[in-house]
């Protein structure tokens, strides 16, 4: 199947006072339409950044050093931004983190999907866009009498469904969705992302879902990449790196939080702190605070190598040894 | 219908905190011209008991009161009404000097740790200036013992740490100096508000274990307040569950998890992820979104989601907490 969006050693840094930071270094992935990414990572990972590059919205001290992004066939850096501000919204789209507080709010909401639709979309009339904020409401489960209401007397749960109805509004077939469902509370967040899920399964949707939180990606991904430190550690179809997996900054990841599941467990503890992007460790970036690491890990990078057919990571002394087809050779603690 | 004097405990023999029908409430709306104020019933007449050495988790989604309750136990907030005992000081008769000697046996530690920090203070003046507020030891014996609490919180060697400012220090690094400034003190009882809940996943792990070895090693009771259900089971002995300002069910973690009897606390468990993706969850039993208590009508807080919900929901005042199982208290009509 051809990929509807191709990162090809995507390499973006940032220029500041103090020096370049890596955010994000040598990521590569493809998506396929109607599938989903989860991307896991803490916060300075790069998980945020690279939603920005594939929207083309990087602050003024980002500069690509190397690499592609393929969006339908087209590298979207060689597109003239008048191409690609065609291409936001119509073909790929955002949710932002905090999205609640991306309404503006001396408008109502409705108006402000209605002005996004004709905006895109010169064809449409504002009576049809209308018609289709009913619809996305409805599609949302927001009451359709609501979109004549402001910002402000909307709850937080209904600003984010109001949010993702906007970025539902001229059909994208790739949605990025950067933590949208972090600031609420877990019954809202369980309603919205069941709803998406319908959603993107209804229309054959692709989506990129970013978030710290692990348990929320193994609910809405088709395939799981885990970013550490600008670097994309460990990447495959979301019930192989759940059940086996491989990188032991995944490992620690999943083994490092509590769980109401199951019978009460000792945590794993990740030792250290994420380093400094500035002036990343030499060799595996994740070396410092490994159990594993050795001085193989210390001195070369490790690339990307697949250990199932959908399934790859960058590490040289990975939990479970590649070869063994699943076999436990260690664990990380 | 009244409690029985004592709220619901584990162990009735060595009650470190005793919590009688504590009630806050707050005017809001417009109230120049109009003489009556809408009432929000933040905390509307708990009842718990925390006992020497325990951990209670409460829990609940933002709104229901849990921070409110936290902070009256500290006395930074003041309750409307009702009654809190800590290691047999009444808390609402505390005044002037006595406040000094209350701080030592309470304290609290706050979820944001850039935000409880005084950024012009050294990590030294932080951390011992509830020393030099109480008048504990002189400078060198107070430099002592920030080493040693700085220490214990992994902030090692203490001297690289102490002299430093604050925006020097990572996320978690900063919420160890606000648990060393909270327990420098050596509190009996401590209410943590969210502590790590602002940390990354690999970061807050440890500052979670930390907690649970500080009140081994210290026997300190907290109140650990979050929205986590997973982080209570992990810290916690017992779990309470706030609902729009009342507890709806209270008994040990692991019957609160395991066997929950309240209808919100089922749709609550049920609605957490779980990091597997073979898992299947059931979709959460609950309608409608949570609203607030104000001016709440006579009856059971949570009848406008409840699933099961009957007459005698919407026609009683809301119920009162009853023992279901041995320590196990929920407060429903149906059950």
């Amino acid at each position: 199947m051809d990929a509807l969006l191709k990162v090809e050693d995507f390499t973006m840094h940032y220029s500041t006072k103090a020096g370049w930071v890596q955010a994000v270094d040598g990521i590569s992935f493809a998506l396929n339409r109607g599938q989903s990414l989860g991307l896991v990572g803490e916060s300075g990972c790069g998980k945020t950044s690279i939603a920005m590059s594939i929207m083309r919205l990087l602050p003024y001290n980002a500069q690509t050093k190397r690499g592609k992004i393929y969006l339908g066939g087209r590298d979207i850096y060689s597109m003239t931004a008048e191409e690609f501000r065609q291409a936001r919204w119509k073909e790929i789209s955002m949710i932002f983190q905090a999205a609640m507080n991306a309404l503006n709010p001396v408008y109502t909401v409705g108006s402000q999907i209605v002005e996004a639709i004709v905006e895109h979309e010169p064809d449409t009339t504002e009576e049809e866009a209308r018609r289709r904020v009913a619809e996305l409401f409805d599609l949302v489960g927001i009451p359709a009498e609501r979109s004549d209401h402001y910002p402000h007397e909307y709850s937080g749960g209904m600003k984010q469904r109001a949010v993702i109805a906007m970025a539902l509004a001229c059909n994208p077939s790739l949605i990025i969705a950067d933590e949208p469902t972090t600031a609420l509370d877990v019954i809202v967040q369980d309603k919205i992302l069941r709803e998406m899920e319908e959603i993107r399964r209804r229309i054959n949707m692709s989506m990129i879902y970013i978030s710290h939180d692990i348990s929320v990606i193994a609910e809405v991904s088709d395939i799981v990449g885990v970013m550490y430190a600008g670097k994309l550690m460990e990447i495959g179809e979301a019930d192989d790196v759940f059940k086996r997996p491989r990188h032991p900054y995944t490992y620690g990841l999943m083994h490092a939080y509590p769980s109401i599941l199951g019978d009460k467990r000792d945590l794993a503890t990740i030792p250290g702190e994420p380093p400094n992007l500035m002036a990343p460790p030499e060799g595996c970036r994740f070396n410092p605070r490994c159990d594993r690491a050795t001085d193989e890990c210390r001195a070369v990078e490790p690339l990307m190598t697949k250990v199932a057919p959908e399934h790859s990571i960058a590490c040289h002394n990975p939990v479970w040894a590649p070869s063994s087809g699943g076999e436990q050779v260690g664990v990380a603690r | 219908m009244a409690l029985p004097d004592s709220g619901p405990t584990n162990d009735v023999n060595d009650v470190l905190v005793r919590v009688q029908n504590l009630t806050k409430h707050y005017p809001v709306g417009r109230g120049f011209f109009h003489r009556q104020h809408a009432v929000l019933h933040a905390v509307d007449d708990i009842s718990f008991e925390v006992a020497r050495g325990e951990v209670l988790g409460l829990v609940g989604e933002s709104g229901c009161g849990k921070t409110t309750t936290g902070r009256m136990l500290v006395r930074l907030t003041n309750p409307t009404s009702g009654s809190i005992v800590i290691d047999g000081t009444d808390v609402s008769s505390i005044s002037g000097a006595d406040m000094g000697t209350f701080r030592q046996k309470a304290q609290m530690m706050f979820q944001d740790p850039y935000e409880s920090l005084d950024p012009r203070m050294t990590i030294f003046d932080i951390v011992s200036e509830p020393l030099n507020v109480n008048h504990i030891g002189n400078l060198e014996q107070r430099e002592e013992r920030v080493a040693e609490m700085l220490t214990r919180v992994g902030l090692a060697p203490p001297a690289t740490f102490m002299f430093r400012f604050p925006h020097e220090l990572s996320g978690g690094q900063r919420q160890r100096v606000a648990i060393a400034r909270a327990l420098v003190v050596n509190p009996g009882f401590v209410v943590a508000d969210e502590p790590t809940s602002m940390l990354d996943v690999s970061i807050r792990t440890g500052v979670m274990k930390l907690l649970a070895e500080l009140r081994e090693e210290f026997g300190m009771s907290y109140l650990y307040i979050t929205h986590d259900l997973a982080v209570a089971r992990y810290l916690c002995d017992r779990i309470a569950v706030m609902y729009l300002g009342k507890i709806v069910e209270i008994a040990g973690s692991e019957e609160v998890i395991g066997n929950p009897v309240h209808p919100y606390t089922r749709a609550l468990i049920s609605a957490v992820p779980v990091p597997d993706p073979a898992v299947v969850r059931p979709i959460p039993n609950v309608r409608g979104g949570v609203s607030k208590p104000i001016n709440p009508a006579p009856r059971c807080r949570f009848y406008e989601r409840c699933p099961a919900a009957q007459k005698v929901c919407k026609e009683s005042d809301h119920p009162e907490l009853r023992e279901v199982a041995p320590g196990h208290f929920a407060a429903c009509y149906i059950l």
